[in-house]
């Protein structure tokens, strides 16, 4: 469904992605993971179309995503890491802003809504001004306003930063629906757990580039077993990315 | 066109705009207060009531007759507000700024000035101490100070007692002046001929207050305003001025507004939709300009309601003037949003562009206060062009014409800043 083909983008000298290539199959989430800089959110902003790279291509559905307009944007969601909600709206308005972004109108704009609402379980606070929200619950909007246009690609970004583990396993939840759905999603984070619980893939990033695309288990299989255990997905992301400090 | 986008905009900025309690009160209520202040103090007096007078001091150290009818002179000015005092506690006044000036009438000068109203004598030196921070009061007080003592000087020349004996003595003394012969004989003639004239009226010269030069002209003044018969209301500049100033700091917040909202991620959000560069600059341009437009007529409503300003020019251009302004001041906050790097140092930056740029427009004070080449350069301010236009539309009556050159002005500078802010706009969202 989403193909990422030698994606390049460099500031200035820095060269923040370099020859990254991967894909993405309806009803599979990927994990992109990666250090601090390591270009994770750089390549998610080329596969939104925020950023326009230096070379290479995203391929949704295998038409070659090009330009602000280009009708294929439709089917791809974005989750940024920000809160990105008006504190001062409610959240139907919020919602109705971001759907009218996507020439949802009427009917089929409040069903969307109703929809999104009912998946993130905040269709009680739907009159409600965000800035009443819970951080977690601002978190559940955030994903509700990148699913509203019922995209099947969904570009998460560190959704989960700064909530608490019962909405982390409530977001958890709703993933887990969207994969279930036959949504692709990529997912970004930091926290390797969440990875191994949601990833059936996991792409590892460093320095701008892909330095492993494999399932869990292909992964730990790099690792060699202490005592007869298998390593986890950290000890097998520090031997990867070795144990250096970034910025 | 994508309208459904343009209006999801517009309705989105409007709701955030009312939203925000200190939004609304600085688009509506602050300009109206600041606008109705400076309106009382620039309108001037009202019809039935006393100008304001300007304070002098006058220290009468010769105590003649003239000097007496100096100050007579000026205590029945209707200009000004007349104390005495010594020279030394005037002089202290003035430099304390408790008056504008201070007029000392030194010992003799009264003769003196006699003396060199017919002949070349050395004439006498009138002191004026004045408070330089109030030089156009100061030019006021010289020009009515002259009137005076050409009258009082020139009465008692022509009809007081110490007159006619300073016509003897410049008789006297006339064969040891200088003066070339010819002009020695006319000069007698005509104080021999003034001798005679106060032989001939000697009750009427000494007695009732006439004789003497007085101006030779009377002043009839005409306010130029819409017409004949309607006074000049202060208030439509103030609101004016005031109205464009608080337009300017609205779109900057509007241009401030974009910065938070690529801080706070919102915009990845509306980049990330199908939805194109023109498209998002004209929701904000268009939401911007019905705010704009909101906060000018809301400020001229009330000035309407409560002060009595009436467009007395073309409604249509008053109109045409006020959305121009309306689309400049919405570009201008276009390019706070593509030029300023944070809110922060945005928010500094325009504030301090916003009050020059108001400040040099004339609505603070009248562009003729300032120097001819600072007029001329005020030219390339757009407020200057906002205030004129708004100025031509209610207190000077002028037709749809008075409104072309400013509608034509302001739309220039709009479609400046947009090519601008087009060119500058950080579109990638890293």
């Amino acid at each position: 469904m989403l193909e990422i083909k030698h994606l390049k983008k460099s500031f200035g000298s820095l060269v923040a992605v370099d020859d990254v290539s991967f894909s993405l199959a309806g009803g599979q989430l990927v994990g992109l993971l990666g250090p601090n800089g390591a270009g994770k959110t750089t390549t998610v902003s080329m596969i939104a179309g925020l950023l326009t790279p230096d070379r290479g291509e995203v391929l949704v559905g295998g038409q070659r995503l090009s330009g602000d307009t280009d009708p294929a944007k439709r089917r791809i969601g974005l989750v940024p890491q920000d809160l990105a909600l008006y504190d001062e709206l409610t959240a139907r308005d919020n919602l109705r802003f971001f759907g009218a972004l996507y020439d949802l109108t009427g009917r089929a704009l409040d069903s969307a809504i109703g929809a999104a609402m009912e998946l993130v379980e905040l269709s009680d606070r739907v009159k409600d001004r965000v800035k009443t929200f819970s951080g977690g619950m601002k978190r559940r909007l955030n994903l509700a306003a990148g699913l509203l246009h019922d995209p099947d690609i969904l570009l998460l970004d560190e959704p989960t930063v700064g909530v608490d583990p019962q909405s982390r396993n409530a977001i958890f939840d709703n993933l887990e629906t969207l994969k279930r759905r036959g949504k692709a999603l990529l997912y970004t984070t930091h926290y390797m757990e969440e990875a191994e619980r949601l990833a059936d893939r996991i792409v590892v990033i460093d320095h701008g580039k892909v330095i492993a695309n494999d399932t869990l288990a292909g992964l730990q299989s790099r690792v060699a077993e202490v005592g007869g255990v298998r390593a986890n997905l950290e000890t097998v992301f520090l031997t990867l990315t070795g144990r250096s400090l970034r910025d | 066109m994508p309208v459904r986008q343009i209006v999801a905009m517009v309705r989105k900025d409007l709701q955030l705009f009312f939203s925000d309690r200190r939004a609304v009160i600085m688009s509506f209520a602050v300009p109206i207060a600041i606008a109705s202040f400076f309106g009382s103090i620039f309108s001037g007096p009202s019809r039935n009531a006393e100008p304001a007078k300007i304070p002098i001091i006058v220290v009468d150290q010769d105590g003649g007759t003239i000097s007496k009818s100096i100050i007579d002179g000026l205590q029945h000015d209707k200009n000004f507000k007349v104390t005495t005092t010594d020279v030394d506690a005037a002089r202290d006044m003035v430099r304390r700024g408790r008056t504008s000036a201070a007029i000392v009438i030194p010992k003799g000068f009264g003769d003196a000035a006699g003396l060199a109203f017919f002949s070349r004598r050395e004439k006498p030196a009138l002191d004026v101490v004045f408070d330089p921070s109030r030089s156009t009061e100061v030019a006021m007080v010289r020009g009515i100070l002259t009137q005076h003592v050409m009258e009082s000087v020139s009465k008692e020349m022509f009809g007081g007692s110490r007159g006619r004996q300073l016509v003897d003595d410049t008789l006297n003394g006339l064969d040891t002046t200088s003066m070339p012969e010819d002009r020695k004989k006319l000069l007698r003639d005509m104080l021999t001929s003034v001798q005679g004239f106060y032989r001939q009226e000697p009750t009427q010269a000494n007695g009732d207050g006439s004789g003497g030069l007085t101006m030779p002209y009377t002043v009839r003044e005409e306010p130029m305003t819409a017409g004949s018969n309607i006074a000049y209301n202060g208030y439509a500049h103030s609101f004016a001025g005031m109205g464009i100033q608080f337009l300017l700091f609205a779109m900057a917040n509007l241009g401030i507004e974009v910065l938070l909202e690529r801080q706070r991620g919102l915009w990845k959000r509306l980049r990330s939709a199908p939805v194109s560069r023109v498209t998002l600059l004209t929701g904000k341009t268009l939401s911007g300009a019905i705010v704009a437009l909101m906060t000018l007529w809301v400020s001229f409503g009330f000035a309407m309601v409560v002060f009595g300003v009436r467009i007395q020019g073309s409604v249509l251009g008053f109109v045409g003037v006020s959305v121009a302004c309306a689309v400049m001041a919405a570009t201008f906050g276009l390019l706070v949003a593509a030029l300023g790097n944070s809110p922060a140092t945005a928010r500094g930056i325009t504030t301090f562009a916003i009050l020059i740029m108001v400040m040099l427009g004339g609505a603070w004070v009248p562009t003729f206060i300032f120097p001819a080449w600072l007029q001329q350069a005020t030219l390339v301010v757009p407020a200057r062009w906002a205030v004129d236009g708004l100025d031509a539309m209610t207190w000077r009556g002028i037709g749809l014409s008075g409104a072309v050159g400013p509608v034509l002005a302001l739309l220039g500078f709009a479609a400046l800043f947009a090519a601008i802010a087009v060119a500058r706009f950080k579109w990638e969202e890293a």
